[in-house]
């Protein structure tokens, strides 16, 4: 079976330092794959790179086999990529409701479900796919509610639900838990791993936080310096040498 | 602690309730004429028509795309241009009237289109920079370029001129406003519905998150292009309206100190509602026409009051309103008839006392050497003699004094007014 | 040659003139990233005290260059404290809106006070001379005078902010607020003390344009949007683009506004031929046009043209 993903000989430099240095990457369909690394090792370069916002020296990011580069971010998502960023992006001043409607006029090709034109009101079925997923969300309770207001797990929650309910192919999450407690941590790894029981969807996590990423990854790839150190399962990797070298240096 | 009511509003259906206000608008715009039929009055009226108009096409990009544009009355100014050359020029006796406010949103709409295509292309300060860049341009064009704008004079024309539309000739000022107020219930309901539709809900994704939107597959350069063009085409109607109603149009019609008014109209009258500019169009016609007619300084208390209303209320008049809405839902608002009484009510006393104290000083400055008397709130009085300032100045003061006295009492009813009890709150479903 | 000298000074003498209202203004910028619609206002202050200072209260014209900027630093000042910092909290739109009916209220305030027609400021008779003549034209003292004035606050400007340990504060202000915020500095009252000397630069150029370019109530809007251009030009937030432009601008408008070059002499010299009656050609305008006639617009569309192909200005480092 042909990669979802596929990453050949990237390479990245900002002046003389060079952030990712001949990078090759391979992600399986279906995969919940982590990328993990020291600070410093390229993540987000890495990640700038698949979303459309740095344009690498050279080599080739490849989704269902069309390039990735090149192309402004909503081509990228049209293609299939959707995307949960750092902090969670809503939008703050509309309603839960209405942040998950917006998604639902977009096709994937790029076209629109709705008429541009024509009233949403009168949309029913789109009106209900956005319930559903609130639904599923858990947050059909608060479906009026200023989206802004939410705690950081609920927004999670939304933005979550706002990527799925595009029905991507692979979903990028840039460290989806970064700031949050640890019952908002739990929820969200819950989530997430009920997303692959349900669809089949392809995730790559990039992640600081050991705890989400062995809960939740079935492949990991360690990134030092710009070059991958070590790609295996989670149980390899947990007592491999140089990861612990990679993240504690030389010394130890 | 102040708790949002549970909304049970259910999404996507089209009720009387939808559709009542805007039958109410459309029995209003039929029978207004019937009770003011003055000359005046109608003129008044149709004023604040356009100006609805305009100001709604404006707030499609101020308040739904979070576009400031500081060169929007370049649209209204071409659409009126445009219009009143058909009407000067030989077809328009095959030309009814009527029709002539969709050729000028046609052009308002082409000139958006152009304009749009460089100047979309980011939002915020660059956006703003590019709109005042075009519109001082555009108003130095009409100085310039005599041949459309007609220079200094400007271009003026008659709409009797054109075909006879069902028998109406339109040589009265009642029969332009019936014109003028089918075009603004046309124009509102459009507006309305395109904040309804994709486009208009992408505006406001795009206005809160850009990146979020473009990650959600949505081109925001794309989505701001065609809210600034359909700004344009409503502006454009507003402009051939003007040229109906007017039959003129000068350099003053689109330069940068009309962009600014409507800028001021539509923040006072509230950018987060879809009916506030309205209200600010209306208010605002009322304050330049009755206002206007009573002091030389209604453009002073109409700057202080837009820059308390931006300072105390963003939310603008509409804002305020809906703000109450809570309180009303909850049965409550009679709590603040009180505070409102004592607090308010002095406020208003103690400005009023402000205004008689700024009168006084203009006619000090502006009246002719040995003319002493002025009339101030019906009263005749001697500016040059102690007691009329020692009076204004002591209701002023006192005003002042007494709403600030009362306003933690005003606020506490407020928080009180806003709140559900702890035993009414039930379990949303 | 002689004429481009003069125009040479002239244009010097616009040029820093604005360069002294957007150095404040572009300072006022990079800090609290909002453009000030106010700021001509307090250029227009600036005038009217200085006037009120100078001639009702006779203290001189000195006397009113002296006084006059510090009430209009500490107008600014008040107002950042108590306006701006309020409408801070809603968001930029509410800010760059509260600015710009500032603007109108300052001007309909001048109106109440001064009247709608210009007032007699005029420059101080031991400055009204002609100090030399290039070919026939004699440049006045008060020109000179303008020029030194303007590049004393220059240097002085340049002095303060790379050598002094405030200037240093508000550089790193002006790229990192919260990290300097976060080393225990002030940065409110660094915020306040800007717009202060901002809006008082502002008065300075006030007070000694007002009998340059007349004082009337009208003079705010009539400079302010020109300030805006140059900012915009120079780079939003850069003090070299500030001056790079306002000296370009300055010399642009200048020299079109002297050189009556013809459209209808460029069209025909690359080969059109003048129609016999101008009246019936719908190119009528394009015949009759000359340099002067478009010159004042020329910045604005220079501005154009720099926000669509290079939105982050001749020197900015930063979009929007």
């Amino acid at each position: 079976m042909k990669p979802a993903l596929e990453l050949d000989d990237l390479c990245k430099s900002f002046g003389k330092s060079e952030i990712i240095r001949g990078l090759n990457l391979k992600v399986e369909k279906g995969e919940r794959h982590a990328i993990i690394g020291p600070n410093g090792a390229g993540k987000s370069t890495l990640l700038n790179c698949l979303v459309g916002k740095l344009i690498p020296d050279t080599g080739s990011v490849m989704f269902d086999g069309k390039s990735v580069l090149g192309r402004k971010p909503h081509q990228i998502n049209q293609m299939g990529i959707s995307r949960v960023f750092q902090t969670p992006e809503i939008f703050g001043d509309l309603t839960v409701m209405e942040n998950m409607l917006i998604p639902c006029f977009g096709k994937r090709d790029g076209a629109f479900e709705l008429n541009a034109m024509a009233s949403i009101d009168g949309q029913k079925d789109v009106i209900e796919k956005a319930e559903a997923m609130l639904v599923d969300m858990n947050m059909a309770h608060k479906r009026h509610d200023h989206s802004g207001s939410l705690s950081r797990g609920d927004k999670r929650r939304l933005e979550i639900g706002m990527c799925l309910i595009q029905e991507p192919r692979l979903l990028l999450l840039d460290e989806p838990t970064a700031g949050m407690a640890r019952a908002d941590t739990n929820n969200t790894i819950d989530l997430l791993k009920s997303i692959k029981a349900s669809r089949d969807i392809t995730m790559v996590i990039i992640e600081h936080d050991m705890h989400v990423v062995f809960s939740l990854a079935e492949r990991i790839t360690v990134l030092a310096q710009g070059t991958p150190l070590v790609e295996d399962t989670p149980e390899k990797i947990k007592g491999h040498p140089k990861v612990k070298e990679a993240y504690l240096g030389e010394a130890a | 602690m102040t708790v949002a009511p549970t909304n049970t509003r259910k999404y996507g259906t089209i009720t009387f309730g939808t559709l009542a206000p805007w039958i109410v608008c459309a029995v209003l715009l039929l029978t207004l004429p019937l009770i003011f039929g003055d000359r005046g009055e109608i003129t008044i009226m149709s004023q604040m028509a356009i100006m609805i108009v305009f100001a709604l096409a404006y707030n499609m990009l101020l308040g739904q795309g979070g576009m400031l544009s500081f060169g929007h009355a370049v649209y209204v100014g071409m659409g009126s241009f445009l219009c009143l050359h058909v009407m000067n020029s030989a077809s328009f006796s095959s030309i009814p009237v009527p029709v002539l406010p969709l050729l000028g949103g046609l052009f308002g709409l082409g000139i958006a289109m152009i304009i749009g295509s460089f100047s979309t292309r980011s939002a915020g300060t660059v956006f703003a920079m590019i709109t005042l860049g075009i519109g001082e341009l555009m108003a130095a064009c009409v100085l310039i370029i005599v041949v459309f704008f007609g220079g200094e004079e400007g271009i003026s024309s008659d709409r009797t001129e054109g075909m006879p539309f069902f028998g109406v000739e339109f040589f009265t000022h009642i029969e332009a406003f019936y014109v003028i107020a089918f075009w603004l219930l046309v124009s509102s309901v459009l507006m309305y519905l395109f904040s309804r539709t994709p486009v208009g809900r992408m505006a406001n994704a795009v206005r809160d998150n850009p990146e979020r939107a473009q990650f959600l597959g949505y081109s925001a350069r794309w989505v701001r292009y065609v809210s600034f063009s359909a700004s344009g085409f409503f502006c454009g109607i507003a402009g051939g309206l003007s040229a109906i109603l007017f039959e003129i149009a000068t350099e003053s019609d689109l330069n940068v100190g009309a962009s600014g008014i409507i800028l001021l109209i539509v923040f006072l009258g509230g950018v987060g509602v879809f009916w506030g500019p309205a209200l600010g169009a209306i208010i605002f016609i009322l304050l330049q026409t009755v206002l206007g007619l009573q002091t030389h300084l209604w453009e002073l208390y109409v700057g202080v009051i837009f820059v308390c209303m931006v300072m105390f209320f963003p939310g603008g008049i509409a804002g305020l309103i809906v703000a109450h809405g809570v309180a009303m839902s909850l049965g409550k608002l009679n709590l603040l008839i009180r505070p409102y009484l004592t607090c308010v009510l002095p406020g208003i006393m103690g400005a009023l006392g402000l205004c008689g104290l700024v009168e006084m000083i203009f006619h000090l400055r502006e009246a002719a050497t040995g003319e002493y008397e002025m009339t101030l709130f019906w009263t005749d009085l001697n500016t040059h003699n102690f007691w009329p300032w020692l009076i204004f100045g002591g209701i002023a003061l006192g005003g002042a004094l007494i709403a600030r006295n009362q306003t933690p009492v005003l606020k506490e009813a407020w928080a009180e007014a806003n709140t559900i009890e702890i035993t009414s709150v039930g379990e949303p479903t | 040659m002689d004429l481009v000298l003069v125009n040479l000074i002239d244009g010097l003498v616009f040029g820093l003139l604005l360069f002294m209202l957007s150095s404040g203004l572009t300072l006022i910028f990079s800090m609290m990233g909002v453009l000030n619609f106010a700021h001509a206002s307090f250029y227009m202050l600036g005038a009217y005290f200085g006037y009120q200072i100078s001639t009702v209260l006779g203290l001189g014209f000195i006397g009113g260059l002296i006084v006059a900027p510090v009430i209009v630093g500490v107008a600014g000042a008040a107002i950042e404290r108590y306006g701006l910092r309020r409408v801070h909290q809603y968001g930029h739109v509410p800010e760059l809106i509260f600015t710009f009916g500032l603007a109108l209220l300052i001007q309909e305030m001048v109106k109440l006070f001064w009247g709608q027609n210009q007032i007699p400021y005029f420059e101080p008779s031991y400055l009204d001379f002609a100090l030399f003549s290039v070919g026939d034209n004699a440049i006045k003292a008060y020109k000179v005078f303008m020029i030194f004035i303007s590049l004393l606050i220059f240097g002085g400007l340049l002095y303060v902010l790379t050598k002094t340990r405030i200037g240093m504060i508000i550089q790193a202000a002006l790229s990192y607020p919260q990290t300097v915020e976060a080393l225990g500095h002030n940065v409110p009252f660094v915020f306040m003390g800007v717009f202060g000397v901002g809006s008082a630069l502002a008065g300075i150029a006030g007070v000694i344009a007002g009998p340059a370019l007349g004082t009337f109530p009208g003079m705010a809007f009539t400079l302010g949007s020109i300030v805006f251009v140059t900012i915009v030009v120079g780079g939003l937030g850069s003090l070299w683009g500030a001056l790079v432009a306002s000296l370009l601008i300055g010399w642009m408008t200048t020299f079109a506004a002297s050189y009556n070059i013809e459209m209808s002499s460029i069209l025909q010299g690359i080969g059109f031929i003048k129609p016999e009656d101008l009246s019936e050609s719908a190119f009528q305008d394009l015949w009759t046009l000359t340099l002067p006639q478009i010159g004042p617009i020329l910045p604005y569309l220079l501005m154009v043209l720099i926000l669509v192909f290079r939105p982050q200005g001749l020197l900015g480092k930063r979009e929007s």
